[in-house]
């Protein structure tokens, strides 16, 4: 028999990007918050700059969950299984995967929420892509806007503005949504060579911009401003001053009294009370020792896979095929970024890239989102280019010989790797990916995690549209690195759609019940005190990193959640 | 409820674990925390480390491929003064434990397919017949191999270059020959913006993760 524990006012799973940031303000309106957290707390001695365990080894140090219920994948419905990977980088911990993520930090353009309404203004309806589900969000960015503002201000973003009321600033991003002010801290630095590269941008006409980053340029809040040090990427910060939900939003949360936060609580389901179709609470495992933990309101937040899989885990009469999938949306219009196909370059000279980090860069977004005109393309949207100061030594060890030696090893190839290990530079292409029928999460009929649950399963391949926008954006950026002086260029593969770090979709949000899980305030349209948190919600991916949507929409969702407790928590089904 | 959580807090503490943390998979960090110098001084100037996984017979060889795969030349010191193979075997008791019969199984294949087609065991051959007996086996065409030979040599190169490249706290890079051989000035908890100019002279430190004593092994 599960452990009953008291009644909480709400109840997050997961304390990680998203539910990190929902706490503050749940717990700054006084009501009784228990954060469970399948990870535990991490702190700067942990954070080593240590390239083995963290780039190679996946934390050995920590608590492993996702590592044991990775997802597996297949293009299609009808394909085998592709080779199931080793390592998901994703963390637990309480902070999650703000810990070691890169922290670059953006908000999405006024474009991502209108995809649908926009391109058919603009090119007619036709140029969706056929077969793809993408819907306009339930409102415009200048919904979000206030809370990109507020957790921007909470967290600590450092980032040049390019738009502030309207007043466009070529020092920051043009192409961005207009913005109340600033941003709290100027941008990180430059490096010589990312300085190199704006350069070159602007003699191409481009608009080079320093990227937003989750991460201290001037010390901020108490915390201290970034060493430059080199092992962000993947590596949580030995100074913290990496802005992440651990050293930010939950200690305040914290300080306030009223968040509980219990470590090493691995979530197992939702449960259901049959009587009202509302959620009564979660059940959990910590230690072998099960847990049942009543709450008025329950709000998920363990990332897409996990929220998804719970889910459909979770099934109870009034929802017999996973909670609040009675109209079978959980799982659907999924989509991950396509953050592959990059270009890889090789320069005549030292690019001195062995210190610094993925945040520290230089960005051009003319190619991205509708920010051109699509009139003579065959796709819709576009991608952000970004070029970044981050080298390892057994990553670069490993560089590509741009088919410049005749073996990977031997003398021949040590003698171009010891002269060109800082010679390279890769950029990092996020592309718009769009939602489409045929691309969903389920549960694996066979894989099953340490507990004896199954994994999610994901279904999912790029398409027409993602294709040929990744092959024109790769264009673009072999333009840029040889404007820069580039000597070779190669282009990575798009690749496959299998686990990722930018998981879109599955608990999507819009205002129609029949192809949305929660309605535009983030609570499911099934089960009204049921509310998700995370990337799952979003329902279109822009080409930029997810988690300061994500934490915007969670600060939202909370709020409203926290300004209406009582009539949540206590409405009718 | 409060008093129960505490509980649970002491039992972390004491480091006992349940079914959540019992089911990962058992990373001996510990086994790594000796580093290699520590060994390498209490030893001397011995002719190899003290082995702990692999067999002689199967360190002989792979000292002979890793040798191959990142020669000691005129370019200077490779794999074999970086200690690579001591990384391997060390990490083959932790980190790298699955691997384990892959290393027994193709090293064994990759030694016999050298006596068949060579006519003598591996480490016995000249370097350009060794160089042969790899293209052999990084082209998939060498047989024995259980999971393939490819598949075999891209895993002794990966772990070859890992033991060349990692910090030296893992057992390889000995004495920071893997660093200093692509020119990586070291482990730097503070670096200037003069540091990251282009043409900057950024001196070598020589300084592994954990000569700074912040950080937890
Ligand atoms: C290496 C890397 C770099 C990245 N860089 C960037 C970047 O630069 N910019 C950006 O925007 N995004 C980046 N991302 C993506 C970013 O990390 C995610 O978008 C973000 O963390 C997702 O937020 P989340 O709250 O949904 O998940 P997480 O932050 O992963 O948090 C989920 C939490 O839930 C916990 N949990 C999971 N299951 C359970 C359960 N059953 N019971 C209890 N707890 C559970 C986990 O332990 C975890 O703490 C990066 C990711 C990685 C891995």
């Amino acid at each position: 028999m599960p452990i009953r524990l008291k009644e909480a006012d709400v109840v997050i799973v997961g304390l990680g990007a998203a539910g990190g940031v929902a706490a503050l303000p749940l717990a700054q309106a006084g009501l009784d918050v228990v954060g469970l957290e399948a990870g535990t707390w991490l702190t700067k001695r942990d954070f080593a700059p240590d390239e083995l365990r963290n780039n190679f080894r996946g934390w050995p140090q920590s608590v492993q969950k996702t590592n044991h219920e990775i997802p597996t994948h297949r293009p299609d419905a009808s394909s085998p299984m592709s080779p199931r990977v080793a390592i998901h980088p994703m963390m637990n911990a309480v902070g999650g995967t703000t810990l070691h993520y890169w922290a670059q930090s953006w908000r999405l353009n006024p474009w991502d929420f209108k995809v649908v309404s926009e391109t058919t203004r603009r090119y007619g309806a036709a140029r969706i892509p056929k077969g793809s589900t993408v819907e306009d969000w339930p409102f415009g960015i200048e919904e979000l806007e206030p809370y990109y503002d507020k957790v921007e201000y909470e967290i600590g973003v450092s980032g040049a503005a390019g738009n502030v009321g309207g007043n466009i600033d070529r020092r920051g991003n043009i192409f961005e949504g207009a913005r109340r002010r600033g941003y709290p801290m100027p941008p990180l630095r430059g490096s010589g060579f990312t300085d190199l590269m704006a350069a070159a941008g602007r003699t191409l006409g481009w608009h080079p911009f320093p990227g937003p980053a989750a991460i201290n340029s001037q010390r901020y809040q108490n915390r201290s401003v970034c060493m430059y040090h080199g092992y962000c990427n993947r590596g949580g910060c030995h100074v913290d001053a990496k802005s992440s939900t651990a050293v930010t939003t939950i200690p305040k949360a914290q300080a306030t009294g009223r968040l509980k936060v219990v470590t090493r609580a691995h979530v197992t389901s939702l449960d259901v009370n049959e009587g009202n179709a509302r959620v009564s609470g979660v059940s959990y495992v910590t230690d072998g020792a099960e847990y049942f933990q009543p709450a008025k309101v329950v709000l998920l937040a363990s990332y897409t896979y996990e929220n998804v899989r719970l889910l459909l885990l979770s099934k109870s009469r009034p929802f017999p095929r996973g909670l609040s999938n009675n109209h079978g949306q959980v799982g659907r219009h999924y989509f991950s970024h396509a953050q592959t196909a990059g270009i890889t370059a090789l320069f005549p000279w030292n690019t001195n890239s062995w210190y610094g980090l993925p945040a520290q860069g230089v960005a051009i977004d003319d190619w991205a989102d509708d920010n051109f005109d699509h009139a003579s393309v065959e796709f819709i949207g576009g991608g952000n280019l970004w070029v970044y100061s981050d080298r390892r030594p057994i990553v670069a060890a490993g560089m590509t010989t741009f088919g410049k030696t005749t073996k990977s090893w031997g003398s021949e190839w040590k003698a171009f790797v010891s002269q060109n290990a800082d010679r390279t530079n890769t950029s990092y292409l996020q592309k718009t990916t769009l939602p489409y029928e045929d691309n969903y999460l389920d549960l694996d009929p066979e894989v099953r995690d340490p507990l004896g649950f199954p994994v999610c399963r994901i279904t999912a391949d790029y398409k027409d549209n993602e294709r040929k926008l990744a092959a024109f954006i790769q264009n673009k950026m072999e333009q840029w690195y040889r404007t820069a002086g580039a000597v070779a260029i190669e282009h990575g593969p798009l690749g496959s759609m299998g686990p990722t770090t930018h998981a879109y979709g599955g608990t999507r949000m819009g205002d129609n019940p029949e192809t949305n899980v929660v309605d535009r305030w983030g609570l499911s349209h099934e089960a009204s005190n049921l509310g998700v948190l995370g990337a799952s919600v979003m329902g279109t991916s822009g080409a930029r990193n997810p988690t300061l949507t994500a934490q915007a929409l969670a600060w939202r969702t909370a709020e409203h959640l926290a300004r209406n407790f009582d009539a949540i928590a206590n409405r009718r089904a | 409820m409060t008093v129960f959580i505490s509980r649970r807090e002491l039992l972390k503490r004491a480091g006992l674990a349940g079914a959540v943390a019992a089911v990962a998979p058992a990373f001996a960090a510990g086994d790594e925390a000796a580093g290699a110098q520590t060994t390498a001084a209490a030893v001397g100037p011995a002719a190899r480390d003290p082995i702990a996984n692999l067999t002689a017979a199967e360190s002989d060889i792979l000292e002979a491929i890793a040798a191959r795969l990142i020669p000691t030349d005129a370019n200077g010191p490779g794999a074999s003064e970086a200690r690579a193979v001591h990384y391997i075997d060390r990490a083959l008791g932790g980190a790298l434990a699955s691997s384990r019969p892959t290393y027994q199984a193709g090293l064994n294949a990759l030694d016999q397919y050298a006596r068949s087609t060579r006519g003598r065991p591996f480490a016995a051959l000249s370097a350009a017949e060794q160089d042969g007996v790899l293209i052999d086996v990084e082209s998939g065409t060498a047989t024995g191999f259980p999971g393939g030979s490819a598949e075999f040599f891209n895993l002794v190169r990966t772990h070859t270059i890992q033991g060349t490249f990692c910090d030296p706290f893992y057992g390889g890079n000995a004495n920071f020959v893997g660093w200093d051989m692509i020119g990586y000035p070291g482990v730097r908890t503070i670096v200037t913006p003069d540091e990251q100019r282009l043409g900057a002279d950024v001196p070598s430190n020589h300084k592994s993760a954990y000569d700074y004593d912040m950080f937890t092994k």
